[in-house]
């Protein structure tokens, strides 16, 4: 794969502008290789259960292709110089997803979450083909940031009117759907964020004394960063969600740290962090049972309780070794509550192996660099802070839930994208390929053959 | 660049953020090494995880093969401990088979042979290497025994509504023909995990009738007359008894030697007995003293030979040591001699007693497995025969064949008899509890050769506690030697 981002292969002049291949076969090529991964991923579940391919093979396989197609198309239509490898990579773990909540649905055949997940799945494509239809070019979006943070803190307050479920307030239901509002809202709030900051930049930059060799920022610009952190805050305490909290913050941590390009917003970041973190820990006792669980995962075992969640999802994954056990052998199911949502992960640990573990894992970390990718050949900075949230959101997801489930870091409870049972966390996934694709577009169409400053 | 706001120079930010998240990334999967690589052995000892107990019942066990039918088998229950044992005739195998029970472990072949059955023994796989890359598990291989289905039907037949248990053994070779323990019960009640198995489990344990007990191989009895065989042999080998009749100048009462006490006879003419009438007569007087004149050396040697006080035998599963007092005064040893004081023998042993007569006096080790194969049906390993040792000398066992010969066709064992065939056989009655006011134990050991056959094709012993006849009566011959009979004949097929 040549970087695509970047590299000159085939340069054209038209009216004067240098044009980059736009690579649109490759991205279709990619496709059909992953459209037929997860059906081959599909089979093999049916083959290890029962012997034989499951009858719903072909009716899968032409779903997800059918809707990859139509993905493909939009973008072929509507941006045609966006970068070939977010659709692929989105296609893949979202039929990888599927495959893993169809396995673990043997195990509790009352409880089918597959034909669910592919409604949503189908929403969120849709979504994609949305945005990357109607919207015509990203920097509209700058226009209504207001009405995003709006919209986003609507979002985020909305699940408090409902009840609580399994010890957090982030669901609210509708119909017999539950939705998770605060995961739309992160799109939001990377909207909002990249708008500000490429508005407010160059006063965060140059404002404030300088303690040691640190710039610290003055007071006036100040006040909207502790409202974030404030609101974070909030989040953690009004909803007990450590994970969404987490992510507002470090998203916007790193966003004013690529603004402003000042440490010292970072210490300060990390500062408030700990600080709101040790706060919590110690007022809220469903925050610090996951840091006792954390630092001593087998604590329940060794009380003679059993073992609690964290550890079946550790024997999961040590169940795995370096191959796995193969699709529909292992047994994560042991984990009981969440297996297919945030301990999806533990499914792929285990049946995939440390080898499929870390193929999941590369793929996020190329979709993650392909969005800094269009961010760095951008040109203004809405755009460049635009990618790179979108991208940072990703990143610091998987690694608050995966590094959560393999206990690197205290649990949280977090959708891991695309692979995990939700439906609201599938369709913001889509949303965000969908704004990476068009920015990604947008980047590549102006290339001019030199690397933006 | 003015767009860029003072030219600030966001490329260099946006690489750090990036390389951040390379980071974080790379945490994980450093961490993820750690998990399922480095600490995977530990977490899959974990006692709380399930995995290895599901992995034991994920696939059907192998089965334990009777006459070329298994006698056991396995159903899928669909549960997360997937398949259970099952058996077939299952009460009468259990002495052999034990169980597989998921909540209560193995027992005896299911036991001794679980690595084949559950299909964990490395010898199962070809392939190991291939084995271990692509995870699947082996199945379990089948283990092949040395049973005659129909001596080990006719030993349970015998056995029924009675306490008791039955060893039949192939003389020339050690293979075991047949090994019941009565009463028995169902080892498949125990094979799940359910409500059912530890009700049965309770019941089975409680029961006075002690069903799991198996009694041809873990319980010890004191052997009574049929010990007399072991005597026979030690005074010949020993040259005590050159001629079976000539006078052996018993007295009769005996009186032990160094006490008060008088040991009589039940019937009359042991007095200067010879050893033919001796045996035939089942006479104490004769043995006791015999015994003594022989010593304890000598005595001790050849009941070792015959597999007495032997810690290790295994057929596969562990067999009770039978005992013979090694340091006994001359009254002990006096009782010893006549299978009383502390000596107890397994039936199993009993049953190597006659097959090391029957043999010319060679004792072949008994085995219990023939051999064990894979799924397919190849032999990993046959069990073969076991080393012998000659345990007196072959002309010795000449003279106790035509002793036991006597007493089937003319003394007390006559039950046994079988037409066609030379039947030898010993009986036994044996006192136990306190005062022997206990109900006796009836013994017949014997071994059967088919008149045109080269050798005797099988060795059994039979041991019935509580027998019905009153103390007195030679119960032996009257309880137990039919049963020998039917196991013998369903082996010679007459």
């Amino acid at each position: 794969m040549t970087k695509a981002g970047t590299a000159v292969l085939a340069p054209q002049a038209v009216g004067g502008v240098v044009r980059l291949p736009r690579r649109r076969g490759v991205e279709l090529a990619l496709i059909v290789v992953a459209v037929l991964l997860s059906v081959y991923g599909y089979c093999a579940v049916g083959l290890a259960r029962t012997g034989t391919v499951p009858p719903g093979a072909a009716g899968y396989g032409a779903g997800l292709g059918v809707l990859a197609l139509l993905a493909h198309l939009a973008v072929r239509i509507r941006a045609p110089y966006a970068d070939p490898l977010p659709l692929p990579i989105g296609v893949l773990l979202n039929g990888l997803g599927l495959v893993l909540i169809y396995r673990l649905d043997l195990e509790t055949p009352g409880d089918r979450a597959a034909p669910a997940q592919l409604v949503w799945s189908t929403l969120g494509v849709g979504l994609f083909i949305v945005v990357v239809f109607l919207l015509r070019d990203h920097r509209v979006l700058q226009r209504y940031s207001y009405v995003c943070v709006v919209g986003a803190l609507a979002f985020l307050l909305l699940p408090i009117l409902f009840p609580a479920v399994n010890g957090a307030r982030i669901w609210i239901r509708v119909a017999g759907f539950s939705i998770q509002p605060g995961e739309f809202a992160k799109v939001l709030l990377a909207v909002f964020f990249a708008a500000y900051l490429a508005d407010k930049r160059n006063a965060l930059a140059y404002a404030g004394r300088r303690v040691w060799r640190m710039q610290l920022p003055t007071g006036r610009v100040l006040g909207p960063i502790v409202a974030i952190w404030l609101m974070s805050v909030g989040v953690l305490v009004l909803e007990r969600d450590l994970g969404t909290s987490l992510l507002f913050f470090g998203q916007f941590v790193v966003l004013l740290y690529v603004a402003t390009g000042r440490t010292g917003w970072i210490a300060v970041g990390l500062l408030l962090a700990v600080l709101g973190a040790v706060a919590v820990g110690r007022l809220e006792p469903h925050v610090g049972g996951r840091i006792a669980d954390w630092l001593h995962p087998f604590a329940t075992i060794e009380a003679g309780r059993g073992p609690n969640q964290l550890s079946q999802s550790l024997f999961a994954f040590a169940a795995g070794g370096i191959l796995g056990t193969g699709l529909g052998l292992g047994h994560s199911i042991l984990i009981g509550f969440a297996a297919k949502s945030d301990f999806i992960l533990a499914t792929a640990g285990e049946e995939l192996g440390l080898a499929g573990l870390a193929g999941i894992i590369l793929l996020y970390a190329l979709l993650v660099e392909r969005g800094y990718r269009a961010g760095l050949a951008l040109r203004e900075p809405f755009g460049r802070l635009l990618a790179v949230g979108l991208a940072s959101i990703l990143a610091l997801q998987v690694f608050v839930i995966a590094g959560g489930v393999t206990g690197l870091i205290p649990l949280t409870g977090l959708a891991m994208p695309f692979l995990a049972q939700g439906g609201s966390s599938v369709v913001t996934n889509w949303a965000i390929v969908a704004l990476l694709i068009r920015v990604s577009h947008s980047a590549r169409r102006q290339y001019d053959g030199q690397e933006a400053m | 660049m003015t767009e860029y706001g003072g030219g600030r120079p966001m490329t260099r930010y946006i690489r750090h953020a990036c390389a951040f998240c390379v980071l974080l990334l790379v945490a994980l999967l450093v961490n993820a090494a750690r998990v399922q690589v480095v600490q995977s052995g530990s977490y899959a000892a974990n006692p709380a995880n399930r995995r290895a107990t599901i992995a034991l019942y994920q696939q059907p066990r192998g089965d334990i093969v009777v006459g070329g039918r298994p006698v056991t088998g396995s159903v899928d229950t669909g549960e997360q401990l997937r398949w259970e044992r099952t058996y077939r005739d299952g009460p009468l195998y259990a002495a052999v088979t034990g169980f597989a029970s998921q909540l209560y472990g193995t027992a005896y072949l299911e036991h001794a042979e679980d690595g084949i059955l559950s299909g964990t023994d490395p010898s199962l796989s070809p392939l190991p290497l291939w084995q271990d890359m692509t995870r699947r598990p082996t199945r379990g291989g089948n283990v092949v025994t040395t049973l005659n289905r129909a001596a080990q039907e006719a030993a349970y037949r015998g056995l029924a509504g009675r306490k008791g248990a039955v060893a039949a053994i192939e003389p020339a070779t050690g293979r075991v023909l047949a090994l019941v323990s009565a009463p028995s019960y169902d080892p498949g009640e125990l094979s799940g995990n359910s409500e059912a198995a530890s009700s049965a489990w309770a019941r089975l344990n409680h029961d006075p009738e002690k069903p799991m007990l198996n009694r041809a191989v873990q319980q010890t009895y004191p052997p009574g007359s049929t010990f007399k065989v072991v005597t026979a042999a030690a005074a010949l080998d020993a040259g005590v008894v050159r001629d079976l009749d000539a006078s052996t100048h018993s007295p009769d009462p005996y009186r032990l030697p160094g006490t008060r006490t008088r040991l009589t006879n039940e019937g009359d003419g042991c007095r200067d007995a010879s050893l033919r009438q001796a045996f035939a007569w089942s006479c104490n007087t004769v043995f006791a003293k015999l015994g003594v004149d022989v010593g304890a050396t000598d005595m001790t040697a050849t009941a070792q030979a015959f597999g007495f006080n032997d810690t290790r035998l295994r057929i596969p599963f562990a067999v009770s040591p039978s005992t013979f007092d090694t340091r006994v005064d001359r009254a002990q040893l006096a009782l010893s001699s006549i299978g009383q004081y502390n000596t107890r023998a397994t039936p199993l042993q009993m049953a190597m007693v006659a097959a090391a007569v029957a043999d010319g006096g060679r004792l072949r080790t008994p085995y219990l497995v023939e051999r064990t194969t894979r799924h397919g049906g190849e032999t990993i390993a046959g069990g073969g025969m076991r080393p012998d040792r000659q345990v007196m000398r072959p002309s010795t066992a000449d003279l106790l064949k035509e002793l036991m010969t006597d007493v089937v066709r003319k003394g007390t064992g006559t039950n046994a008899a079988i037409p066609g065939a030379v039947v030898g056989g010993k009986t036994g009655t044996a006192q136990h509890g306190i005062g022997n006011s206990g109900v006796p134990y009836a013994w017949f050991v014997s071994w059967a050769q088919a008149e045109n056959d080269p050798q005797p094709k099988v060795a059994v012993a039979v041991v019935v506690e509580d027998a019905s006849a009153d103390r007195g009566e030679i119960s032996g011959g009257g309880d137990a030697a039919p049963i020998a009979r039917d196991v013998m004949r369903a082996v010679l097929g007459r």
